[in-house]
């Protein structure tokens, strides 16, 4: 009551003195305590406080990412579908099937910007892709949370787990019950895991629309492999498959060109290769005998070493086919160990036409099918050449 | 009293300050006491909403929750087994019955009166619609609690407790969020055998616990502690059946005195 008093007094005073920037009495509690009855006569101590717009100014940085309201984003939407039909309407195009892409050709049009950060000109887009989205309210009118793992704070991962370990109880209760009846065999259909991968924490971010720390996902991988390791998983192998992503295969990415026949209907393919500045272009004949040319001349006069010549005999060495086939090259620049190299990659990719996809796989793995992107390293300023510096003197 | 103060203080405002009805004469003897404003009770409009939320508190069991259970179903599911002499707390002995083989065993009659209590509180905040919250950070019963709380429509957290749930609510959920009313503790403990954080924060926002102390936990900061097994599934199973069919209790006859007297004041 006497804290009302004190309040209330303090109220009618800032109202009083409210013109002069912000400055208000403010009347201590000594009075407002009870100092009763043995002395009533109390000072009275009024302190001046002085308050400038600075200090009363919000602070803007901790109030967080600005929040837009269901009704405003609402809004936003129905504007943009009034402004994608107008817009049609000014290009002359067709309002019911106005696409994105019609409507970034016409704002480019009609608003050409200069500007070469492509972030800063002019955009239209769907409401949805410009704000952010926001978390709805996760509890009803009489605050009661709708989620009953809310007071955990991760509450999609966290029922995910629950989930997931329900389905392993599952499973378990299963084979119990298999054992039970005495019907249980270990040699049971199991989930296939080849040529595909467990999801990533990025990917189980957006599944669970909440951010995770790494610690989490590698737990929940964990409990999947716990699952997977008893022997009647196959039962929610539907559910398990909903967290593993294919893995690329990457032999279907080499492009292999097909045959070609010349007059003597003899089979025949061309393949290019780089390697440091040397070019090299190889024609493999089928109804060989092992013959080699380079640039017009035999390859054991055009390369004396024979590390060189090993270099061109090995994608055949690999395939078992040493004597099988008439090669014939042209190559430019670079210097011998560079036209070797280039030689053995032009070599390979020829043969891919001629060989099956394993093969080619295997030769992926060789490293017979990569090229070398080992170039000379320039040279920097400072220093001598590319890592060697300045001999370095005391004085 | 402080009106007079002021008035003398600031003459001025004489005339502005009001004198407040209802305000007593300050009679205590005690320096720096402030004597609160007495409340002009308003009576309710509706007499129904009052007798739905005053008729419970005039029976000390009203949901009838001394039939759930019995000493030989606590003794059946374990309930009075402790932990070795080793491990035991110093203010647990008071609710020990004994020791055999330098292993604790607790009364169960005094558990009996506890659970109860316990039990009692339990159904009344579910009566009154308040939020309950299941805490244990006993691994083995994390699914079980999660599936009771489900069911019973009450939220648990049977996981990592992080730092500010409680007392940094706003932060960590988003503004206006409502804190749970109850929150029931099925393992004190947490997986270094030390206090619960969420026993202390409770106590911080003044939130009403009841808690199963087992003879190595920390009853005094609970507000219900019940002296019981928190390690053995057949114990923690028991606890769950008995608080989910206690809030289902409660949440039934919630209903039925809603339209008991909704039916009334409709008559009257």
């Amino acid at each position: 009551m006497s804290k009302m008093a004190a309040s209330s007094g303090r109220v009618l005073l800032k109202s009083f003195v409210q013109g002069c920037c912000g400055c208000y009495s403010v009347i201590l509690p000594s009075i407002a305590r009870n100092v009763i009855l043995q002395k009533p006569a109390v000072t009275v101590l009024a302190r001046l406080v002085c308050t400038s717009s600075t200090l009363q100014r919000k602070n803007i940085a901790a109030a967080g990412p600005e929040k837009y309201t269901q009704e405003f984003i609402k809004k936003q939407i129905e504007e943009f579908n009034i402004g994608k039909r107008h817009l049609a309407n000014m290009m002359g195009e067709d309002p019911e099937t106005f696409t994105q892409e019609g409507i970034d050709r016409a704002i480019a049009y009609l608003f050409p910007s200069g500007l070469f950060e492509k972030r800063a000109r002019p955009v239209m887009k769907h409401p949805d892709e410009i704000f952010p989205k926001q978390r709805a309210v996760q509890w009803g009118e009489d605050g009661r949370p709708f989620h009953f793992l809310f007071y955990t704070g991760k509450q999609s991962y966290y029922s995910l787990m629950h989930d997931t370990f329900g389905k392993f109880l599952d499973i378990y209760k299963y084979q119990y019950g298999m054992r039970a009846e005495g019907l249980f065999s270990q040699d049971t259909k199991q989930v296939n895991l080849i040529g595909s991968r467990w999801m990533i924490k990025e990917e189980l971010e957006e599944i669970l629309v909440q951010p995770i720390s790494d610690h989490d996902c590698l737990r929940f991988i964990q409990l999947l492999e716990r699952i997977l390791a008893l022997p009647y998983c196959s039962i929610e192998e539907e559910y398990i498959q909903r967290f593993r992503r294919a893995l690329e295969v990457q032999s279907k990415k080499q492009k292999i060109e097909p045959l070609q026949y010349d007059e003597n209907e003899v089979a025949f393919s061309i393949g290019e290769g780089r390697r440091k500045t040397a070019t090299a272009t190889a024609t493999v004949r089928d109804n060989g005998s092992g013959n080699i040319t380079v640039n017009g001349v035999d390859y054991l006069l055009y390369f004396p070493v024979l590390q060189d010549r090993e270099q061109l005999m090995f994608p055949f060495q690999f395939l078992d086919r040493l004597g099988k086939h008439d090669m014939e090259c042209k190559v430019t620049g670079g210097g011998r160990s560079a036209q070797a190299g280039a030689i053995r990659l032009a070599t390979a990719r020829a043969l891919l036409s001629f060989i099956t996809e394993n093969e080619v796989e295997s030769m992926r793995q060789a490293g017979l099918l990569t090229p070398d992107p080992r170039v000379k390293e320039r040279q920097k300023p400072g220093q001598e050449g590319a890592r060697r510096k300045f001999t370095w003197n005391k004085r | 009293m402080a009106v007079g103060l002021l008035k003398k203080a600031l003459p001025r405002l004489g005339s502005a300050v009001p004198a407040w009805p209802g305000v007593r004469c300050m009679t205590s003897r005690l320096y720096g006491t402030v004597a609160a404003q007495t409340q002009i009770h308003q009576p309710d409009d509706s007499v129904g909403s009052d007798k739905i939320l005053t008729e419970p508190l005039k029976h000390p069991d009203f949901f009838h929750l001394s039939e759930l259970f019995s000493l030989k179903d606590l003794f059946d599911a374990r309930v009075h087994l402790g932990h070795k002499i080793g491990c035991r707390h110093r203010l647990m002995e008071q609710y020990l019955f004994g020791c055999r083989l330098e292993q604790d065993i607790l009364d169960l009659d005094q558990t009996m009166e506890h659970l109860q209590q316990a039990l009692n509180f339990t159904a009344h905040v579910a009566y009154h619609r308040g939020i309950i919250l299941f805490v244990s950070r006993n691994r083995q019963f994390t699914h079980l609690i999660e599936s009771m709380a489900r069911d019973c429509g009450e939220y648990a957290h049977c996981r990592y407790w992080q730092g500010g749930l409680l007392t940094n609510a706003n932060v960590q959920y988003g503004k206006g969020v409502r804190l749970p009313d109850l929150i029931v503790f099925l393992s004190t403990l947490n997986n270094v055998f030390q206090q619960h954080v969420a026993v202390r924060d409770a106590a911080k926002m003044n939130i009403p616990t009841v808690g199963i102390v087992d003879s190595n936990c920390n009853p005094s900061l609970l507000t219900y502690p019940v002296p019981g097994n928190d390690d053995s599934s057949p114990a923690v199973e028991l606890y769950c059946r008995l608080f989910r069919m206690t809030i289902n209790r409660a949440k039934d006859k919630r209903k039925q005195m809603e339209i008991l007297y909704g039916l009334k004041s409709q008559n009257d």
